[in-house]
C-alpha cells in the first residue's frame, strides 16, 4: 500500500479528482495549504505600500492505494494537473505501513 | 387723503411687521431638509467612516476601530453639548464665542437660527463636531490607548475644534470676517483633522513592526462599503451646510457627486498606470479625496470647476499616500493627513480660484474682488488652521504622553487591541 500526497494548483482539483475516479481511487482526502516552490509568491500593493506574499495557496491531496495501482495514479495526476508553467506542484509517494476500516476493523488493502 | 391712499398705507403698515420679521421665521422646508442632512452627516460617522477605517486594519484591531469610533460619537455629542457649541456658536466675536450658551443654556424649542430650529442647527454642528475627531482615528489606529483617545478627544473638541469652526463660520469670526470660503468645513473638518492626525502620528510614533512586517487592510469590501456610506452621507455634509433648502444646497449636492466620481477615477487610472492594476482601495480612497477637496468649494464652485478639482484632488492624494508618505516614513496608517490633510489643502486653495465666475463659479467672498486676493484669503485660512491645529494638538498629545501614556504596551500591540483593551475580537469563526 502507498500514499500518494499531490500538492497542485487549486484550480486544478475537480479535474484530478475526476481523473483519479477514472483510475479506481474510491476514496481521498484534500486539505487547503500554502507554501512556496521555484514559482515564488507575489506582491500585493495598498495605498503604495507593497507586501511581498510568499506563501501561495495550493491543494494538497492524499490518496492511499493498492501498491500495484501507484503507477496508474500517479500518471493521472500528472496528465490532470499539468499546466506547464511554474508552480504546478509535486507528487510524493510513500509506504503505508498498515491500513484500518474503522466501522468493521478490516485491515490491510481490502480496507484502501 | 383719498381711500386709495388710505388703502395703500394700511396695506403697508400690514405688510411692515411681514418684511420685519422675515429672517426670523421659520421655514418648514429647510427644516425638512436639514433634518434629513443632520442624519446623513451622522451616517458618514456611524457606520460609514468606521467600516471605511476598520476594513483598513489588521484583523486582532477590527473591533477596536468601531469602538473607537462609536465612542468618540458618544463623548463628542456630550462635549458639544456642555461647552462646545458655545464656544463655537455661543455669541460674536473674533476668537470664541464665548460660554453663554453652555449646556445649551438658551437653546429652546422656540428657538430659531435663521430659518430652522436651533436644536437642528445646534445636532447639525454636532455631527461635524463627531466626525472630525473620528477622522484622526486613521492616524493612530492599531496603537494608541482607548483611554488616552477618550482623553485627547475631549480637549482636543474643546480647544482646537470649537475654536476654529467660530473662527471660519462663527459670528464675528476672524477668518469668516476677511471673506474665506469654506463652504462645508475644509478648514474646520478635513485640513484640521488631517494635520491634527499627522502629529499625532508622528508623536505616538510608527507601529511596531511598520515597515519590515506586512499589515494588509484585512478586510476591504467594509472599507468600500464605508467609502459608499461616506459618499451618501456627504450630501447631508455639503448641500446641508447652505442650511435651507434651495438653489445653492442643489449645486451643492451636483458638484459634490461630479467632484467625487472625477476624483475615484482619476486615483483608479493613476494606480493603473503606476501600478498596472486598477484597485478597490485606489478607487474607494479616490471618491474620499474628490469629496474631501469638494468640501469647502461646494457652495462656491460650479460643475466644471468641480470636475477639475475632483481630478486635480485625485492625483494629488493618490501621490500623497503612496509616495509622500514613504519618503518622509511616517505611519500615518489610514491616511487621516494624506487625504483629509492633503486633500483639504488643495480644496481650500482651490476654491479661491474655482470660485471665480469666469470659471463657472458664484463668485468670491465678501469685500474680495480678484483670484488673487480670494486664494490669498484661502492660504491665510489653510496656514492659521494648520498652525493652530499643529502646535495645540502636539502640546495636548505631550502632556498626556507624560502623564497617562498615549500607547499601548508593545506586548497588547502584538496581541491586538480588540482582545487586549476590550476583552472582545471581532471575529470568532
Amino acid at each position: 500500500m502507498k500514499l500518494v500526497t499531490a500538492i497542485i494548483k487549486p484550480f486544478k482539483l475537480d479535474d484530478v479528482r475526476e481523473a483519479l475516479s477514472e483510475v479506481g481511487v474510491s476514496g481521498i482526502t484534500v486539505t487547503e495549504v500554502k507554501g512556496f516552490g521555484r514559482q515564488k509568491g507575489h506582491t500585493e500593493l495598498y495605498r503604495g505600500a507593497e507586501y511581498v506574499v510568499d506563501f501561495l495557496p495550493k491543494i494538497k491531496i492524499e490518496a492511499a492505494v493498492a501498491g500495484d495501482q501507484v503507477d496508474q495514479v500517479i500518471e493521472a495526476i500528472t496528465k490532470a494537473a499539468n499546466t506547464g508553467k511554474i508552480g504546478d506542484g509535486k507528487i510524493f509517494v510513500s509506504n503505508i505501513e498498515q491500513t484500518i476500516r474503522i466501522r468493521t476493523g478490516e485491515t490491510g488493502p481490502e480496507a484502501l | 387723503m383719498n381711500l386709495k391712499a388710505l388703502l395703500g398705507l394700511f396695506s403697508l403698515t400690514l405688510l411692515m411687521p411681514t418684511l420685519a420679521f422675515a429672517e426670523d421665521k421659520l421655514s418648514s422646508g429647510d427644516t425638512a431638509w436639514m433634518l434629513v442632512a443632520t442624519v446623513l452627516v451622522l451616517f458618514m460617522t456611524i457606520p460609514g467612516l468606521s467600516m471605511f477605517y476598520a476594513g483598513m486594519v489588521r484583523s486582532k484591531n477590527a473591533l477596536s476601530t468601531f469602538v473607537q469610533i462609536f465612542a468618540i460619537t458618544a463623548l463628542s455629542t456630550i462635549v458639544w453639548v456642555v461647552i462646545g457649541y458655545s464656544i463655537a456658536f455661543g455669541g460674536e466675536g473674533p476668537y470664541w464665542g464665548g460660554l453663554d450658551k453652555m449646556f445649551l443654556n438658551g437653546v429652546t424649542v422656540d428657538s430659531l437660527s435663521g430659518t430652522i430650529p436651533e436644536t437642528v442647527f445646534m445636532v447639525f454642528q454636532m455631527t461635524f463636531a463627531i466626525i472630525t475627531p473620528a477622522l484622526i482615528v486613521g492616524a493612530f489606529a492599531e496603537r494608541m490607548k482607548f483611554s488616552a483617545m477618550l482623553i485627547f478627544t475631549t480637549i482636543w473638541l474643546i480647544v482646537v475644534y470649537a475654536p476654529i469652526t467660530h473662527w471660519v463660520w462663527g459670528d464675528g469670526g476672524w477668518l469668516g470676517s476677511k471673506g474665506i470660503l469654506d463652504f462645508a468645513g475644509g478648514t474646520v473638518v478635513h485640513i484640521n483633522a488631517g494635520v491634527a492626525g499627522l502629529v499625532a502620528a508622528i508623536v505616538i510614533g510608527k507601529r511596531k513592526g511598520f515597515g519590515k512586517t506586512a499589515m494588509p487592510p484585512h478586510n476591504l469590501t467594509y472599507t468600500i462599503i464605508g467609502a459608499s456610506m461616506l459618499w451618501v452621507g456627504w450630501f447631508g455634509f455639503n448641500a446641508g451646510s447652505e442650511l435651507a433648502a434651495d438653489n445653492v444646497a442643489g449645486m451643492a449636492m451636483a458638484v459634490t457627486q461630479i467632484a467625487a466620481a472625477a476624483a475615484a477615477l482619476t486615483w483608479m487610472f493613476a494606480e493603473w498606470i503606476f501600478h498596472g492594476k486598477p484597485s478597490a482601495l485606489g478607487i474607494a480612497s479616490g471618491a474620499v479625496a474628490g469629496l474631501v477637496a469638494i468640501t469647502p468649494a461646494a457652495g462656491a464652485v460650479g460643475p466644471m470647476g468641480a470636475l477639475a478639482l475632483g481630478a486635480i484632488s485625485g492625483f494629488a492624494c493618490y501621490i500623497s499616500v503612496a509616495k509622500l508618505k514613504k519618503i518622509f516614513g511616517y505611519d500615518d496608517s489610514l491616511d487621516a493627513f494624506g487625504l483629509h490633510g492633503v486633500g483639504g489643502i488643495i480644496g481650500a486653495l482651490l476654491t479661491g480660484v474655482f470660485a471665480a465666475t469666469s470659471l463657472g463659479g458664484a463668485g468670491f467672498g465678501d469685500g474680495i474682488d480678484s483670484m488673487g486676493g480670494q486664494v490669498m484669503v484661502q492660504a491665510m485660512g489653510v496656514g492659521a488652521t494648520m498652525l493652530y491645529t499643529g502646535v495645540v494638538t502636539f502640546i495636548i498629545l505631550m502632556l498626556l504622553k507624560v502623564t497617562i501614556g498615549l500607547r499601548v504596551a508593545e506586548e497588547v500591540e502584538v496581541e491586538g487591541l480588540d482582545t487586549a483593551e476590550h476583552d472582545e475580537r471581532a471575529y470568532i469563526l
